[in-house]
């Protein structure tokens, strides 16, 4: 039974990993053949430093991946922030799953329906130049709410509620209270939301192809249009490039996770310095007032 | 630790948008929009010279005007037209094939050019001059052409059965051959074959081609674009039809494949450097079709792409001909062959209602497969089964409160 099991575990491991590892693999090849394996060399990764058309695609998709993530983090918090202190349960149903349809809609409605507004409001304010990077901006923000949204909801539903109207009864702000109480309870799900984000805008095909104008090419779209000829592999070697930057990227993540204190301690250590202010705050307005009756 | 993150990627960003800013630095140079074929322009790699950073150079010794080549690139003709028509962006330079110039004239879509302000036009093939997709050479200028033959690998082909269509169609070798994956070229194969006309709108004509391609399918391995190169050079496919200018790129990692142009008759094509309507820059971009067409940018263009360039500089440098013997041994003779020995024609741009028959037409040949059967009833089997499970799981909670 364990050998079944653990052989299980490396078929799945096998189905996921091994298209990946042949990519990598190919990406050495010396020649530009897919089928066989000619000899090792690192003329692809030379060939792609030398590209500037691929490298300028990449830094148009960063820029848009991490503008797009950002600001979509912040929207999609607020906005699951708002939800959470919504009292309508129909409404707040109601929204929820509206908030939803993007992520349900198949990208080339949410891509040609995007693509008709920008068209139509552009011909409205009669610009010459309706898509361009604002459009596209504008296009991965909206699908990419929706996935910070459902990261960032159910830590508002975890979070104690009591913690928000403690730290107001010690004398926080509302924002005080937002910034150090309930953002650190949430960070958890920002970060993921944020992560999402990131990784949808950046392999986001068909909605940046219906959205994008003619300043701004992507990543996934050079390579698409790469297919009317053959795609070559020094896409292989950025794509290794990629994948091991990300992998880096998460076990850095999860490295950090384990060391980092827990956020409770972080909590009731800042709970318990606030106590302390607002004691000597008291203690020290209760030896003023002493002062003026003496 | 995430707050550090999270700091690291915003100094990213900001690191990046400075970047871009420095990029775009010359505000006052002009953008020069080119929309072309994906890797359809000498462009850098592999040694070969950056066509766009010449121009810019170019443009700016010889006007004193910054220029700024903004390039992008698509798959299709049809993709480029479908974003040219929402009108959301423009363009100075786009390169279709003369079916789709036919219809962008038919629809108003181009400028006119204005042939004085390109002088090299006079060094494009005779042949190519006033084309019947344009014929008073308006509208576009020549860039590529080529015709589409059949690629075979010599090791598991018979010489004896080449030189047809027939191969095509030759059941020994079933399960070696691939089909194009779009309908006007993969009707074209079957239309050659039997000597139709290509733009034909006779719905009977269509049919018959219909039936040919049905006829083939169980012999055929699949319906591919792009994929035949990998195919054909790893040797998992046998048979293909394919442009010349394509062979010639699959012959250099697998020089057991060889190609020939049907005796039947053929496709040919051209695509064509046109201004859109709408196009900010017509004089600059007027400036680099002219630049185009120069020899030095036009062998390095020919060289870098494979295909079979319209202009009689390149066809006569010698640099490039020892470039491309070296590369193919016959490769002069495979990219321009004497075209009067052959029978070619082009597409036509087709009606709105030939062109849903055919796609009606295509659609019944590509539903029509020999798997679809399994594949329904692997689906009911799937349903069943899941059907069954949430039966039997709604009566044992049934049985279950029962028994409480």
């Amino acid at each position: 039974m364990k050998i079944l099991s653990k052989s299980y575990i490396a078929l799945i491991l096998a189905v996921l990993y091994v298209p990946i590892l042949v990519l990598m693999l190919f990406s050495f090849n010396s020649t530009n053949n897919t089928g066989v394996f000619t000899g090792f060399s690192t003329y692809w990764y030379e060939e792609l430093f030398r590209s500037a058309e691929t490298f300028a695609a990449l830094k148009n998709t960063l820029i848009l991946a991490v503008s797009s993530a950002l600001i979509s983090t912040v929207i999609g918090t607020l906005a699951a922030l708002g939800l959470d202190r919504m009292r309508s349960k129909l409404l707040k149903g109601t929204i929820n799953s509206v908030t939803n349809v993007p992520m349900m809609n198949p990208d080339i409605v949410t891509g040609i329906s995007m693509m008709l507004l920008f068209v139509f409001v552009g011909t409205l304010l009669g610009s010459t130049e309706k898509l361009n990077f604002w459009t596209l901006l504008i296009a991965h923000i909206t699908f990419n709410i929706p996935y910070v949204m459902l990261n960032v909801s159910p830590k508002f539903r975890q979070m104690d509620k009591f913690l928000p109207e403690a730290a107001l009864d010690l004398g926080c702000t509302p924002a005080q209270s937002f910034f150090k109480v309930e953002l650190p309870c949430i960070m958890p799900g920002v970060v993921t939301g944020f992560i999402m984000a990131f990784t949808m805008s950046l392999d986001d095909f068909v909605i940046s192809y219906f959205c994008s104008g003619s300043d701004f090419q992507t990543l996934p779209i050079l390579i698409y249009s790469m297919t009317k000829k053959e795609v070559k592999p020094d896409i292989y070697a950025l794509s290794t490039l990629m994948i091991i930057a990300i992998l880096t990227l998460l076990i850095l993540t999860n490295l950090s996770g384990d060391k980092g204190e827990s956020l409770k301690d972080k909590l009731s250590d800042s709970a318990s310095r606030m106590r302390e202010r607002m004691q000597t705050r008291r203690a020290a307005r209760a030896s003023g007032k002493d002062g003026e009756s003496q | 630790m995430i707050k550090r993150i999270l700091a690291l990627l915003m100094l990213a960003l900001v690191a990046l948008g400075t970047v871009s800013l420095i990029g775009c630095g010359d505000d006052d140079a002009i953008t020069l929009n080119v929309y072309n074929w994906g890797e359809y322009i000498s462009d850098g790699s592999e040694g070969t010279l950056d066509v766009n950073a010449a121009f810019e150079d170019y443009y700016y010794e010889t006007y004193g005007v910054r220029v700024e080549v903004n390039y992008t690139t698509y798959a299709s003709n049809e993709d480029m037209y479908a974003k040219l028509k929402s009108g959301a962006t423009s363009y100075d330079i786009v390169i279709p094939s003369e079916y789709m110039i036919q219809r962008m004239i038919d629809e108003d879509m181009l400028e006119e050019l204005d042939l004085a302000n390109i002088p090299n036009f006079a060094y494009i093939a005779e042949e190519f001059q006033y084309p019947e997709y344009d014929p008073d050479n308006r509208y576009s200028v020549p860039y590529t052409y080529g015709m589409v033959g059949v690629i075979y690998n010599t090791k598991m082909v018979d010489e004896a059965d080449t030189g047809s269509w027939s191969l095509m169609w030759n059941d020994k070798y079933s399960g070696k051959i691939l089909q194009f994956n779009n309908a006007r070229d993969a009707f074209g194969t079957a239309m050659y074959y039997q000597k139709i006309d290509v733009n034909t709108k006779d719905r009977t004509e269509w049919e018959t081609a219909l039936a040919y391609l049905k006829a083939q399918k169980p012999i055929v391995q699949g319906y591919v674009m792009d994929e035949v190169f990998n195919k054909m050079k790893g040797e998992s496919a046998a048979i293909a039809p394919y442009y010349a200018g394509d062979y010639l790129t699959m012959y250099d990692s697998n020089d057991a494949l060889a190609f020939y142009y049907p005796e039947e008759g053929t496709n040919v094509f051209v695509d064509a450097m046109c201004v859109p309507r709408g196009a900010r820059n017509k004089e600059i971009a007027e400036a680099y079709i002219n630049f185009m067409l120069s020899e030095e940018i036009a062998v390095a263009n020919a060289e870098y792409i494979g295909y079979a360039s319209p202009n009689t500089l390149v066809r006569e440098n010698e640099d490039y001909i020892a470039y491309m013997v070296d590369w193919h041994e016959d490769a002069m003779n495979i990219l321009y062959p004497d075209l009067s020995t052959y029978t070619t024609s082009y597409y036509h741009a087709l009606d709105a209602e030939t062109q849903e028959m055919a796609n009606g037409l295509w659609e019944q040949l590509k539903i029509e497969s020999s798997v679809g059967s399994s594949i329904h009833t692997l689906a009911l089997i799937i349903v069943i089964v899941v059907a069954a499970l949430l039966l039997w799981r709604f009566i044992l909670k049934k049985y279950r409160s029962a028994q409480y």
